[in-house]
């Protein structure tokens, strides 16, 4: 583990920055958190998680995915993809980093997505534990540890140092490179902040939410509750806890006619909307209850049922705080799992 | 002073069938000159036009766009000229308010007999448009060549 | 604070559904927290007694949900005076049966803003209680903050344009005025900017968008069965931000759509998660149609006529509304 006092913060970002292009937390102009590349002396933010998720660096909103151009007869096809250039990504939370697991059993699974596997190929993420987690911070409930977090290079701060240990090659290279910047100090250093996150987390308002009573095969358990007509029905089916979550992967491919050619690309979409998944035949889930219901199990159900039991939610409080309705998942799993049968 | 040298515009006018595109018939008839780079898409009424075919038509690379319809009381269907008047005097005040360069649209009455008003009004608004220059404001990068 | 009380709310309701006048009543939902009120539809007293809540929170407008309610015998609904202005209008538009709601006016003092709570308590907001002028924070990390509740109100709620219900059944509590509201005044001072300001202002708030639709999904004055922006058909349906011109079309588009029949009744600004200030394009319109055509409040009154659909011989030309509009050039 090694060490740099708070006091040289800047520098130690300007040692990373050096290294590759780096983006850090900083309050925007709408005085939300926002990644943003980092500046000389730049002021990180306070809050404790951005408003849009990490995910945009590895899966963008949009991206290009090739061009055609078509001459008479002749039909040219351009690859837009580029190889991507080496970032870090700085002070990224416990459960975004634990989302970034989730879209690589996703993306990185056969056949693997080549534009998420570059971007992923290229970012280091440097992770951070949260000294305050917030009252909407549920990542416990799905073993992620905000006093421990995953990560390439790991980092704990409190009233005086920074403290950073690799866990990754990918880590060690970074570390290796900030030699200069912080000192070496014993592995023990960090678990001061480790003790007093812990106990702020035993003490979160949503700290003894279970996931147990969901995971794989529990479809037929849940697919057919009553309760979700009732949970339902003050959704207005707008795409603001798909495109706020930190492991939504879903999207849609679309061709877009320039007037000289197509760009074909792909978008974020949500399983809210009423397109969703449209095929010939027309959609497979006609009713807004029938939509509700897929976002929620699939994070709580079908996601574990393939992927060994990981649960396709990171209790990150973004949809908490963000539904126009307040309507989220910690209370469909209340609801649901709250009952004897469940 | 010549800014923009060299830069032709490109204009998308929207004209009526019954006034303005009859208009733009007779200017032809007698051999009055306006600029090529106005594109004319004929509309059964000036009301048909939507404000969503005036940001696409910015989209796809319009530098201007300028809406023809039969004058005030003039409309082949009643009224349909004072609905899209309403509807472009709130359009045009909107982008202005987004900051977008109110030159580049404009809304004109032109009757079928009126071929040189029509003549007169395309190289008056081709003029002002190629002063502004290119659309940045309401451009879309995709679309660019 | 709110003069009328939840349990004068849940007494109302608990007396309509016993007498069989309404079998389902439209309410505020408590969450995890006291500002996480979800909209819900509750069948008993006892339902109620539970789960109602009724505080500074209670910001959502039940308007809209009355077009997709189908239940059986008449609904109750609790509408603020704003709320009352949205229900006009989706009745003027035929959007619900009005045979079929029972709306119960209630007095408002202004809903707060978690958001700007939030910003000045920072994280860990566990709950807010309402003592007179004051709301009391309760944190995780700060202990409790005692903050002026009148600067934590929502901005539309700052500059309420009306206290006074324009539909209702019954009322309870004392109606208010029609306030002189200052809801323009942010409208002016872009209006005041220059051209180039206007366009970075802009610029800057509307590329922040990420097509959530949340704006248009509150919106009461967004019914349509199937928006333009929701229909692959369309070729404008790309639900990405996909460079700066996508947003602004998107915004342009919404506004425009609901000039006219838009009562400012604030939701779509409450609902984006990004914050942005999409009152000021819809307020904008209001006026601009205020200063051409004449005052005029959608939703003021069933059956009027929406400007848009309507029309003068001695109208102003697009090119005058430009200049007076009032913006710079």
């Amino acid at each position: 583990m090694r060490k740099c006092v708070l006091a040289d913060k800047n520098a130690l970002l300007a040692a990373m920055a050096a290294v590759s292009r780096l983006y850090v937390p900083v309050d925007g102009a709408d005085k939300q958190a926002v990644f943003s590349e980092w500046k000389d002396g730049a002021v990180l933010s306070g809050k404790l998680n951005t408003n849009r998720s990490a995910k945009d660096f590895f899966f963008p909103q949009t991206e290009n995915m090739m061009t055609f151009k078509m001459s008479g007869k002749k039909l040219e096809i351009f690859d837009t993809r580029r190889e991507h250039e080496d970032f870090i990504l700085f002070g990224v939370r416990a459960c975004d980093v634990r989302s970034f697991t989730v879209l690589d059993n996703v993306f990185l699974s056969e056949p693997v997505d080549t534009y998420y596997a570059n971007r992923r190929a290229h970012g280091t993420v440097v992770s951070l534990a949260c000294n305050k987690p917030a009252e909407t911070c549920f990542c416990r409930t799905f073993d992620i540890d905000a006093a421990d977090p995953e990560g390439d290079v790991v980092c704990w701060e409190d009233s005086e140092n920074i403290y950073l240990t690799a866990k990754t090659e990918k880590g060690e290279k970074l570390l290796a490179a900030l030699e200069n910047v912080t000192e070496a100090c014993g592995d023990d250093a960090a678990d001061g902040v480790k003790t007093l996150v812990n106990e702020r987390l035993g003490k979160l308002p949503l700290a003894e939410l279970k996931a147990d009573k969901f995971g794989g095969g529990k479809t037929d358990a849940f697919f057919n509750d009553p309760a979700w007509d009732s949970l339902s029905e003050a959704c207005i089916g707008c795409g603001t806890c798909t495109f706020v979550c930190s492991t939504c992967q879903c999207y849609d491919i679309k061709d877009f006619d320039t007037g000289h050619g197509i760009h074909r690309f792909r978008c974020w979409d949500s399983c809210m909307y009423s397109d969703f998944t449209m095929m010939a035949h027309g959609t497979n889930r006609p009713n807004h209850m029938q939509r509700f219901r897929q976002r929620f199990m699939h994070k709580l159900v079908y996601y574990p049922e393939n992927n060994n039991g990981l649960f396709s939610c990171v209790g990150c409080g973004r949809c908490l705080s963000r539904c126009p309705i307040s309507m989220n998942i910690v209370k469909v799993m209340k609801t649901l799992g709250g009952k004897e049968d469940a | 002073m010549q800014v923009n040298e060299g830069f032709k515009p490109t204009i998308v006018a929207f004209c009526c069938n019954w006034c303005s595109y009859a208009g733009a018939d007779l200017a032809g008839n007698n051999r009055l000159n306006y600029p090529a780079e106005v594109k004319i898409i004929r509309v059964p009424c000036s009301c048909r036009v939507n404000p969503m075919f005036i940001l696409r038509a910015f989209q796809r690379g319009a530098d201007g766009v300028i809406i023809c319809g039969c004058h005030p009381g003039d409309c082949h269907y009643t009224s349909g000229n004072y609905y899209t008047r309403r509807r472009m005097s709130l359009l045009f005040s909107m982008l202005d308010y987004l900051g977008i360069e109110r030159e580049r649209t404009r809304l004109e009455w032109v009757s079928a007999a009126e071929g040189a008003k029509f003549a007169a009004t395309m190289n008056d608004f081709v003029e002002q448009v190629t002063k502004l220059g290119e659309n940045k404001r309401l451009e879309d990068l995709r679309c660019k060549q | 604070m709110q003069t009328v009380t939840k349990e004068m709310l849940i007494a109302k309701a608990a007396e309509l559904l016993d007498n069989g006048s309404v079998t389902r009543v439209f309410g505020w939902q408590k969450g995890e927290f006291d500002y996480d009120v979800t909209p819900a539809l509750f069948h008993s007293a006892a339902e109620m007694e539970k789960d109602f809540v009724w505080n500074d929170f209670c910001g959502a407008n039940f308007s809209k949900y009355l077009i997709k309610d189908k239940g059986e015998g008449k609904v109750l609904v609790f509408l603020k005076p704003c709320d009352t202005y949205s229900f006009n209008q989706l009745l003027t538009e035929h959007r619900f049966d009005r045979e079929k709601v029972y709306a119960v006016g209630i007095p408002c003092d202004g809903m707060a803003d978690i958001r700007l709570i939030k910003e000045e308590a920072g994280e860990g907001v566990t709950g807010v209680d309402t003592e007179g002028d004051e709301l009391v924070v309760h944190t995780l990390y700060d202990g409790d903050i005692r903050l002026n509740r009148g600067d934590f109100l929502a901005e539309r709620c700052k500059v309420c344009k009306s206290k006074k219900h324009v539909a209702y059944d019954e009322l309870m509590g004392d109606d208010g005025e029609i306030a002189d509201s200052a809801r323009f005044d942010e409208v002016a001072k872009l209006e005041a900017m220059s051209a180039d300001e206007r366009f970075a202002f802009w610029q800057n708030e509307l590329s922040r968008c990420i097509r959530c639709n949340a704006c248009r999904d509150v919106c009461p004055a967004c019914s349509c069965e199937k928006c333009v922006f929701g229909n692959p058909k369309s070729g404008v349906e790309n639900k990405a931000a996909s460079d700066s011109f996508e947003e602004k079309m998107f915004h342009i588009i919404r506004a425009f759509h609901v000039a006219g029949r838009c009562t400012d009744c604030g939701e779509c600004s409450r609902v984006c998660p990004q914050h942005i200030p999409l009152h000021l394009l819809n307020r904008k319109f209001i006026k601009d149609i205020d200063t051409f055509y004449g005052e005029y409040q959608a939703g003021a009154e069933v059956g009027s006529r929406a400007p848009l659909v309507d029309y003068t011989e001695g109208d102003i030309e697009p090119s005058k509304a430009v200049e007076r509009g009032g913006a710079n050039a």
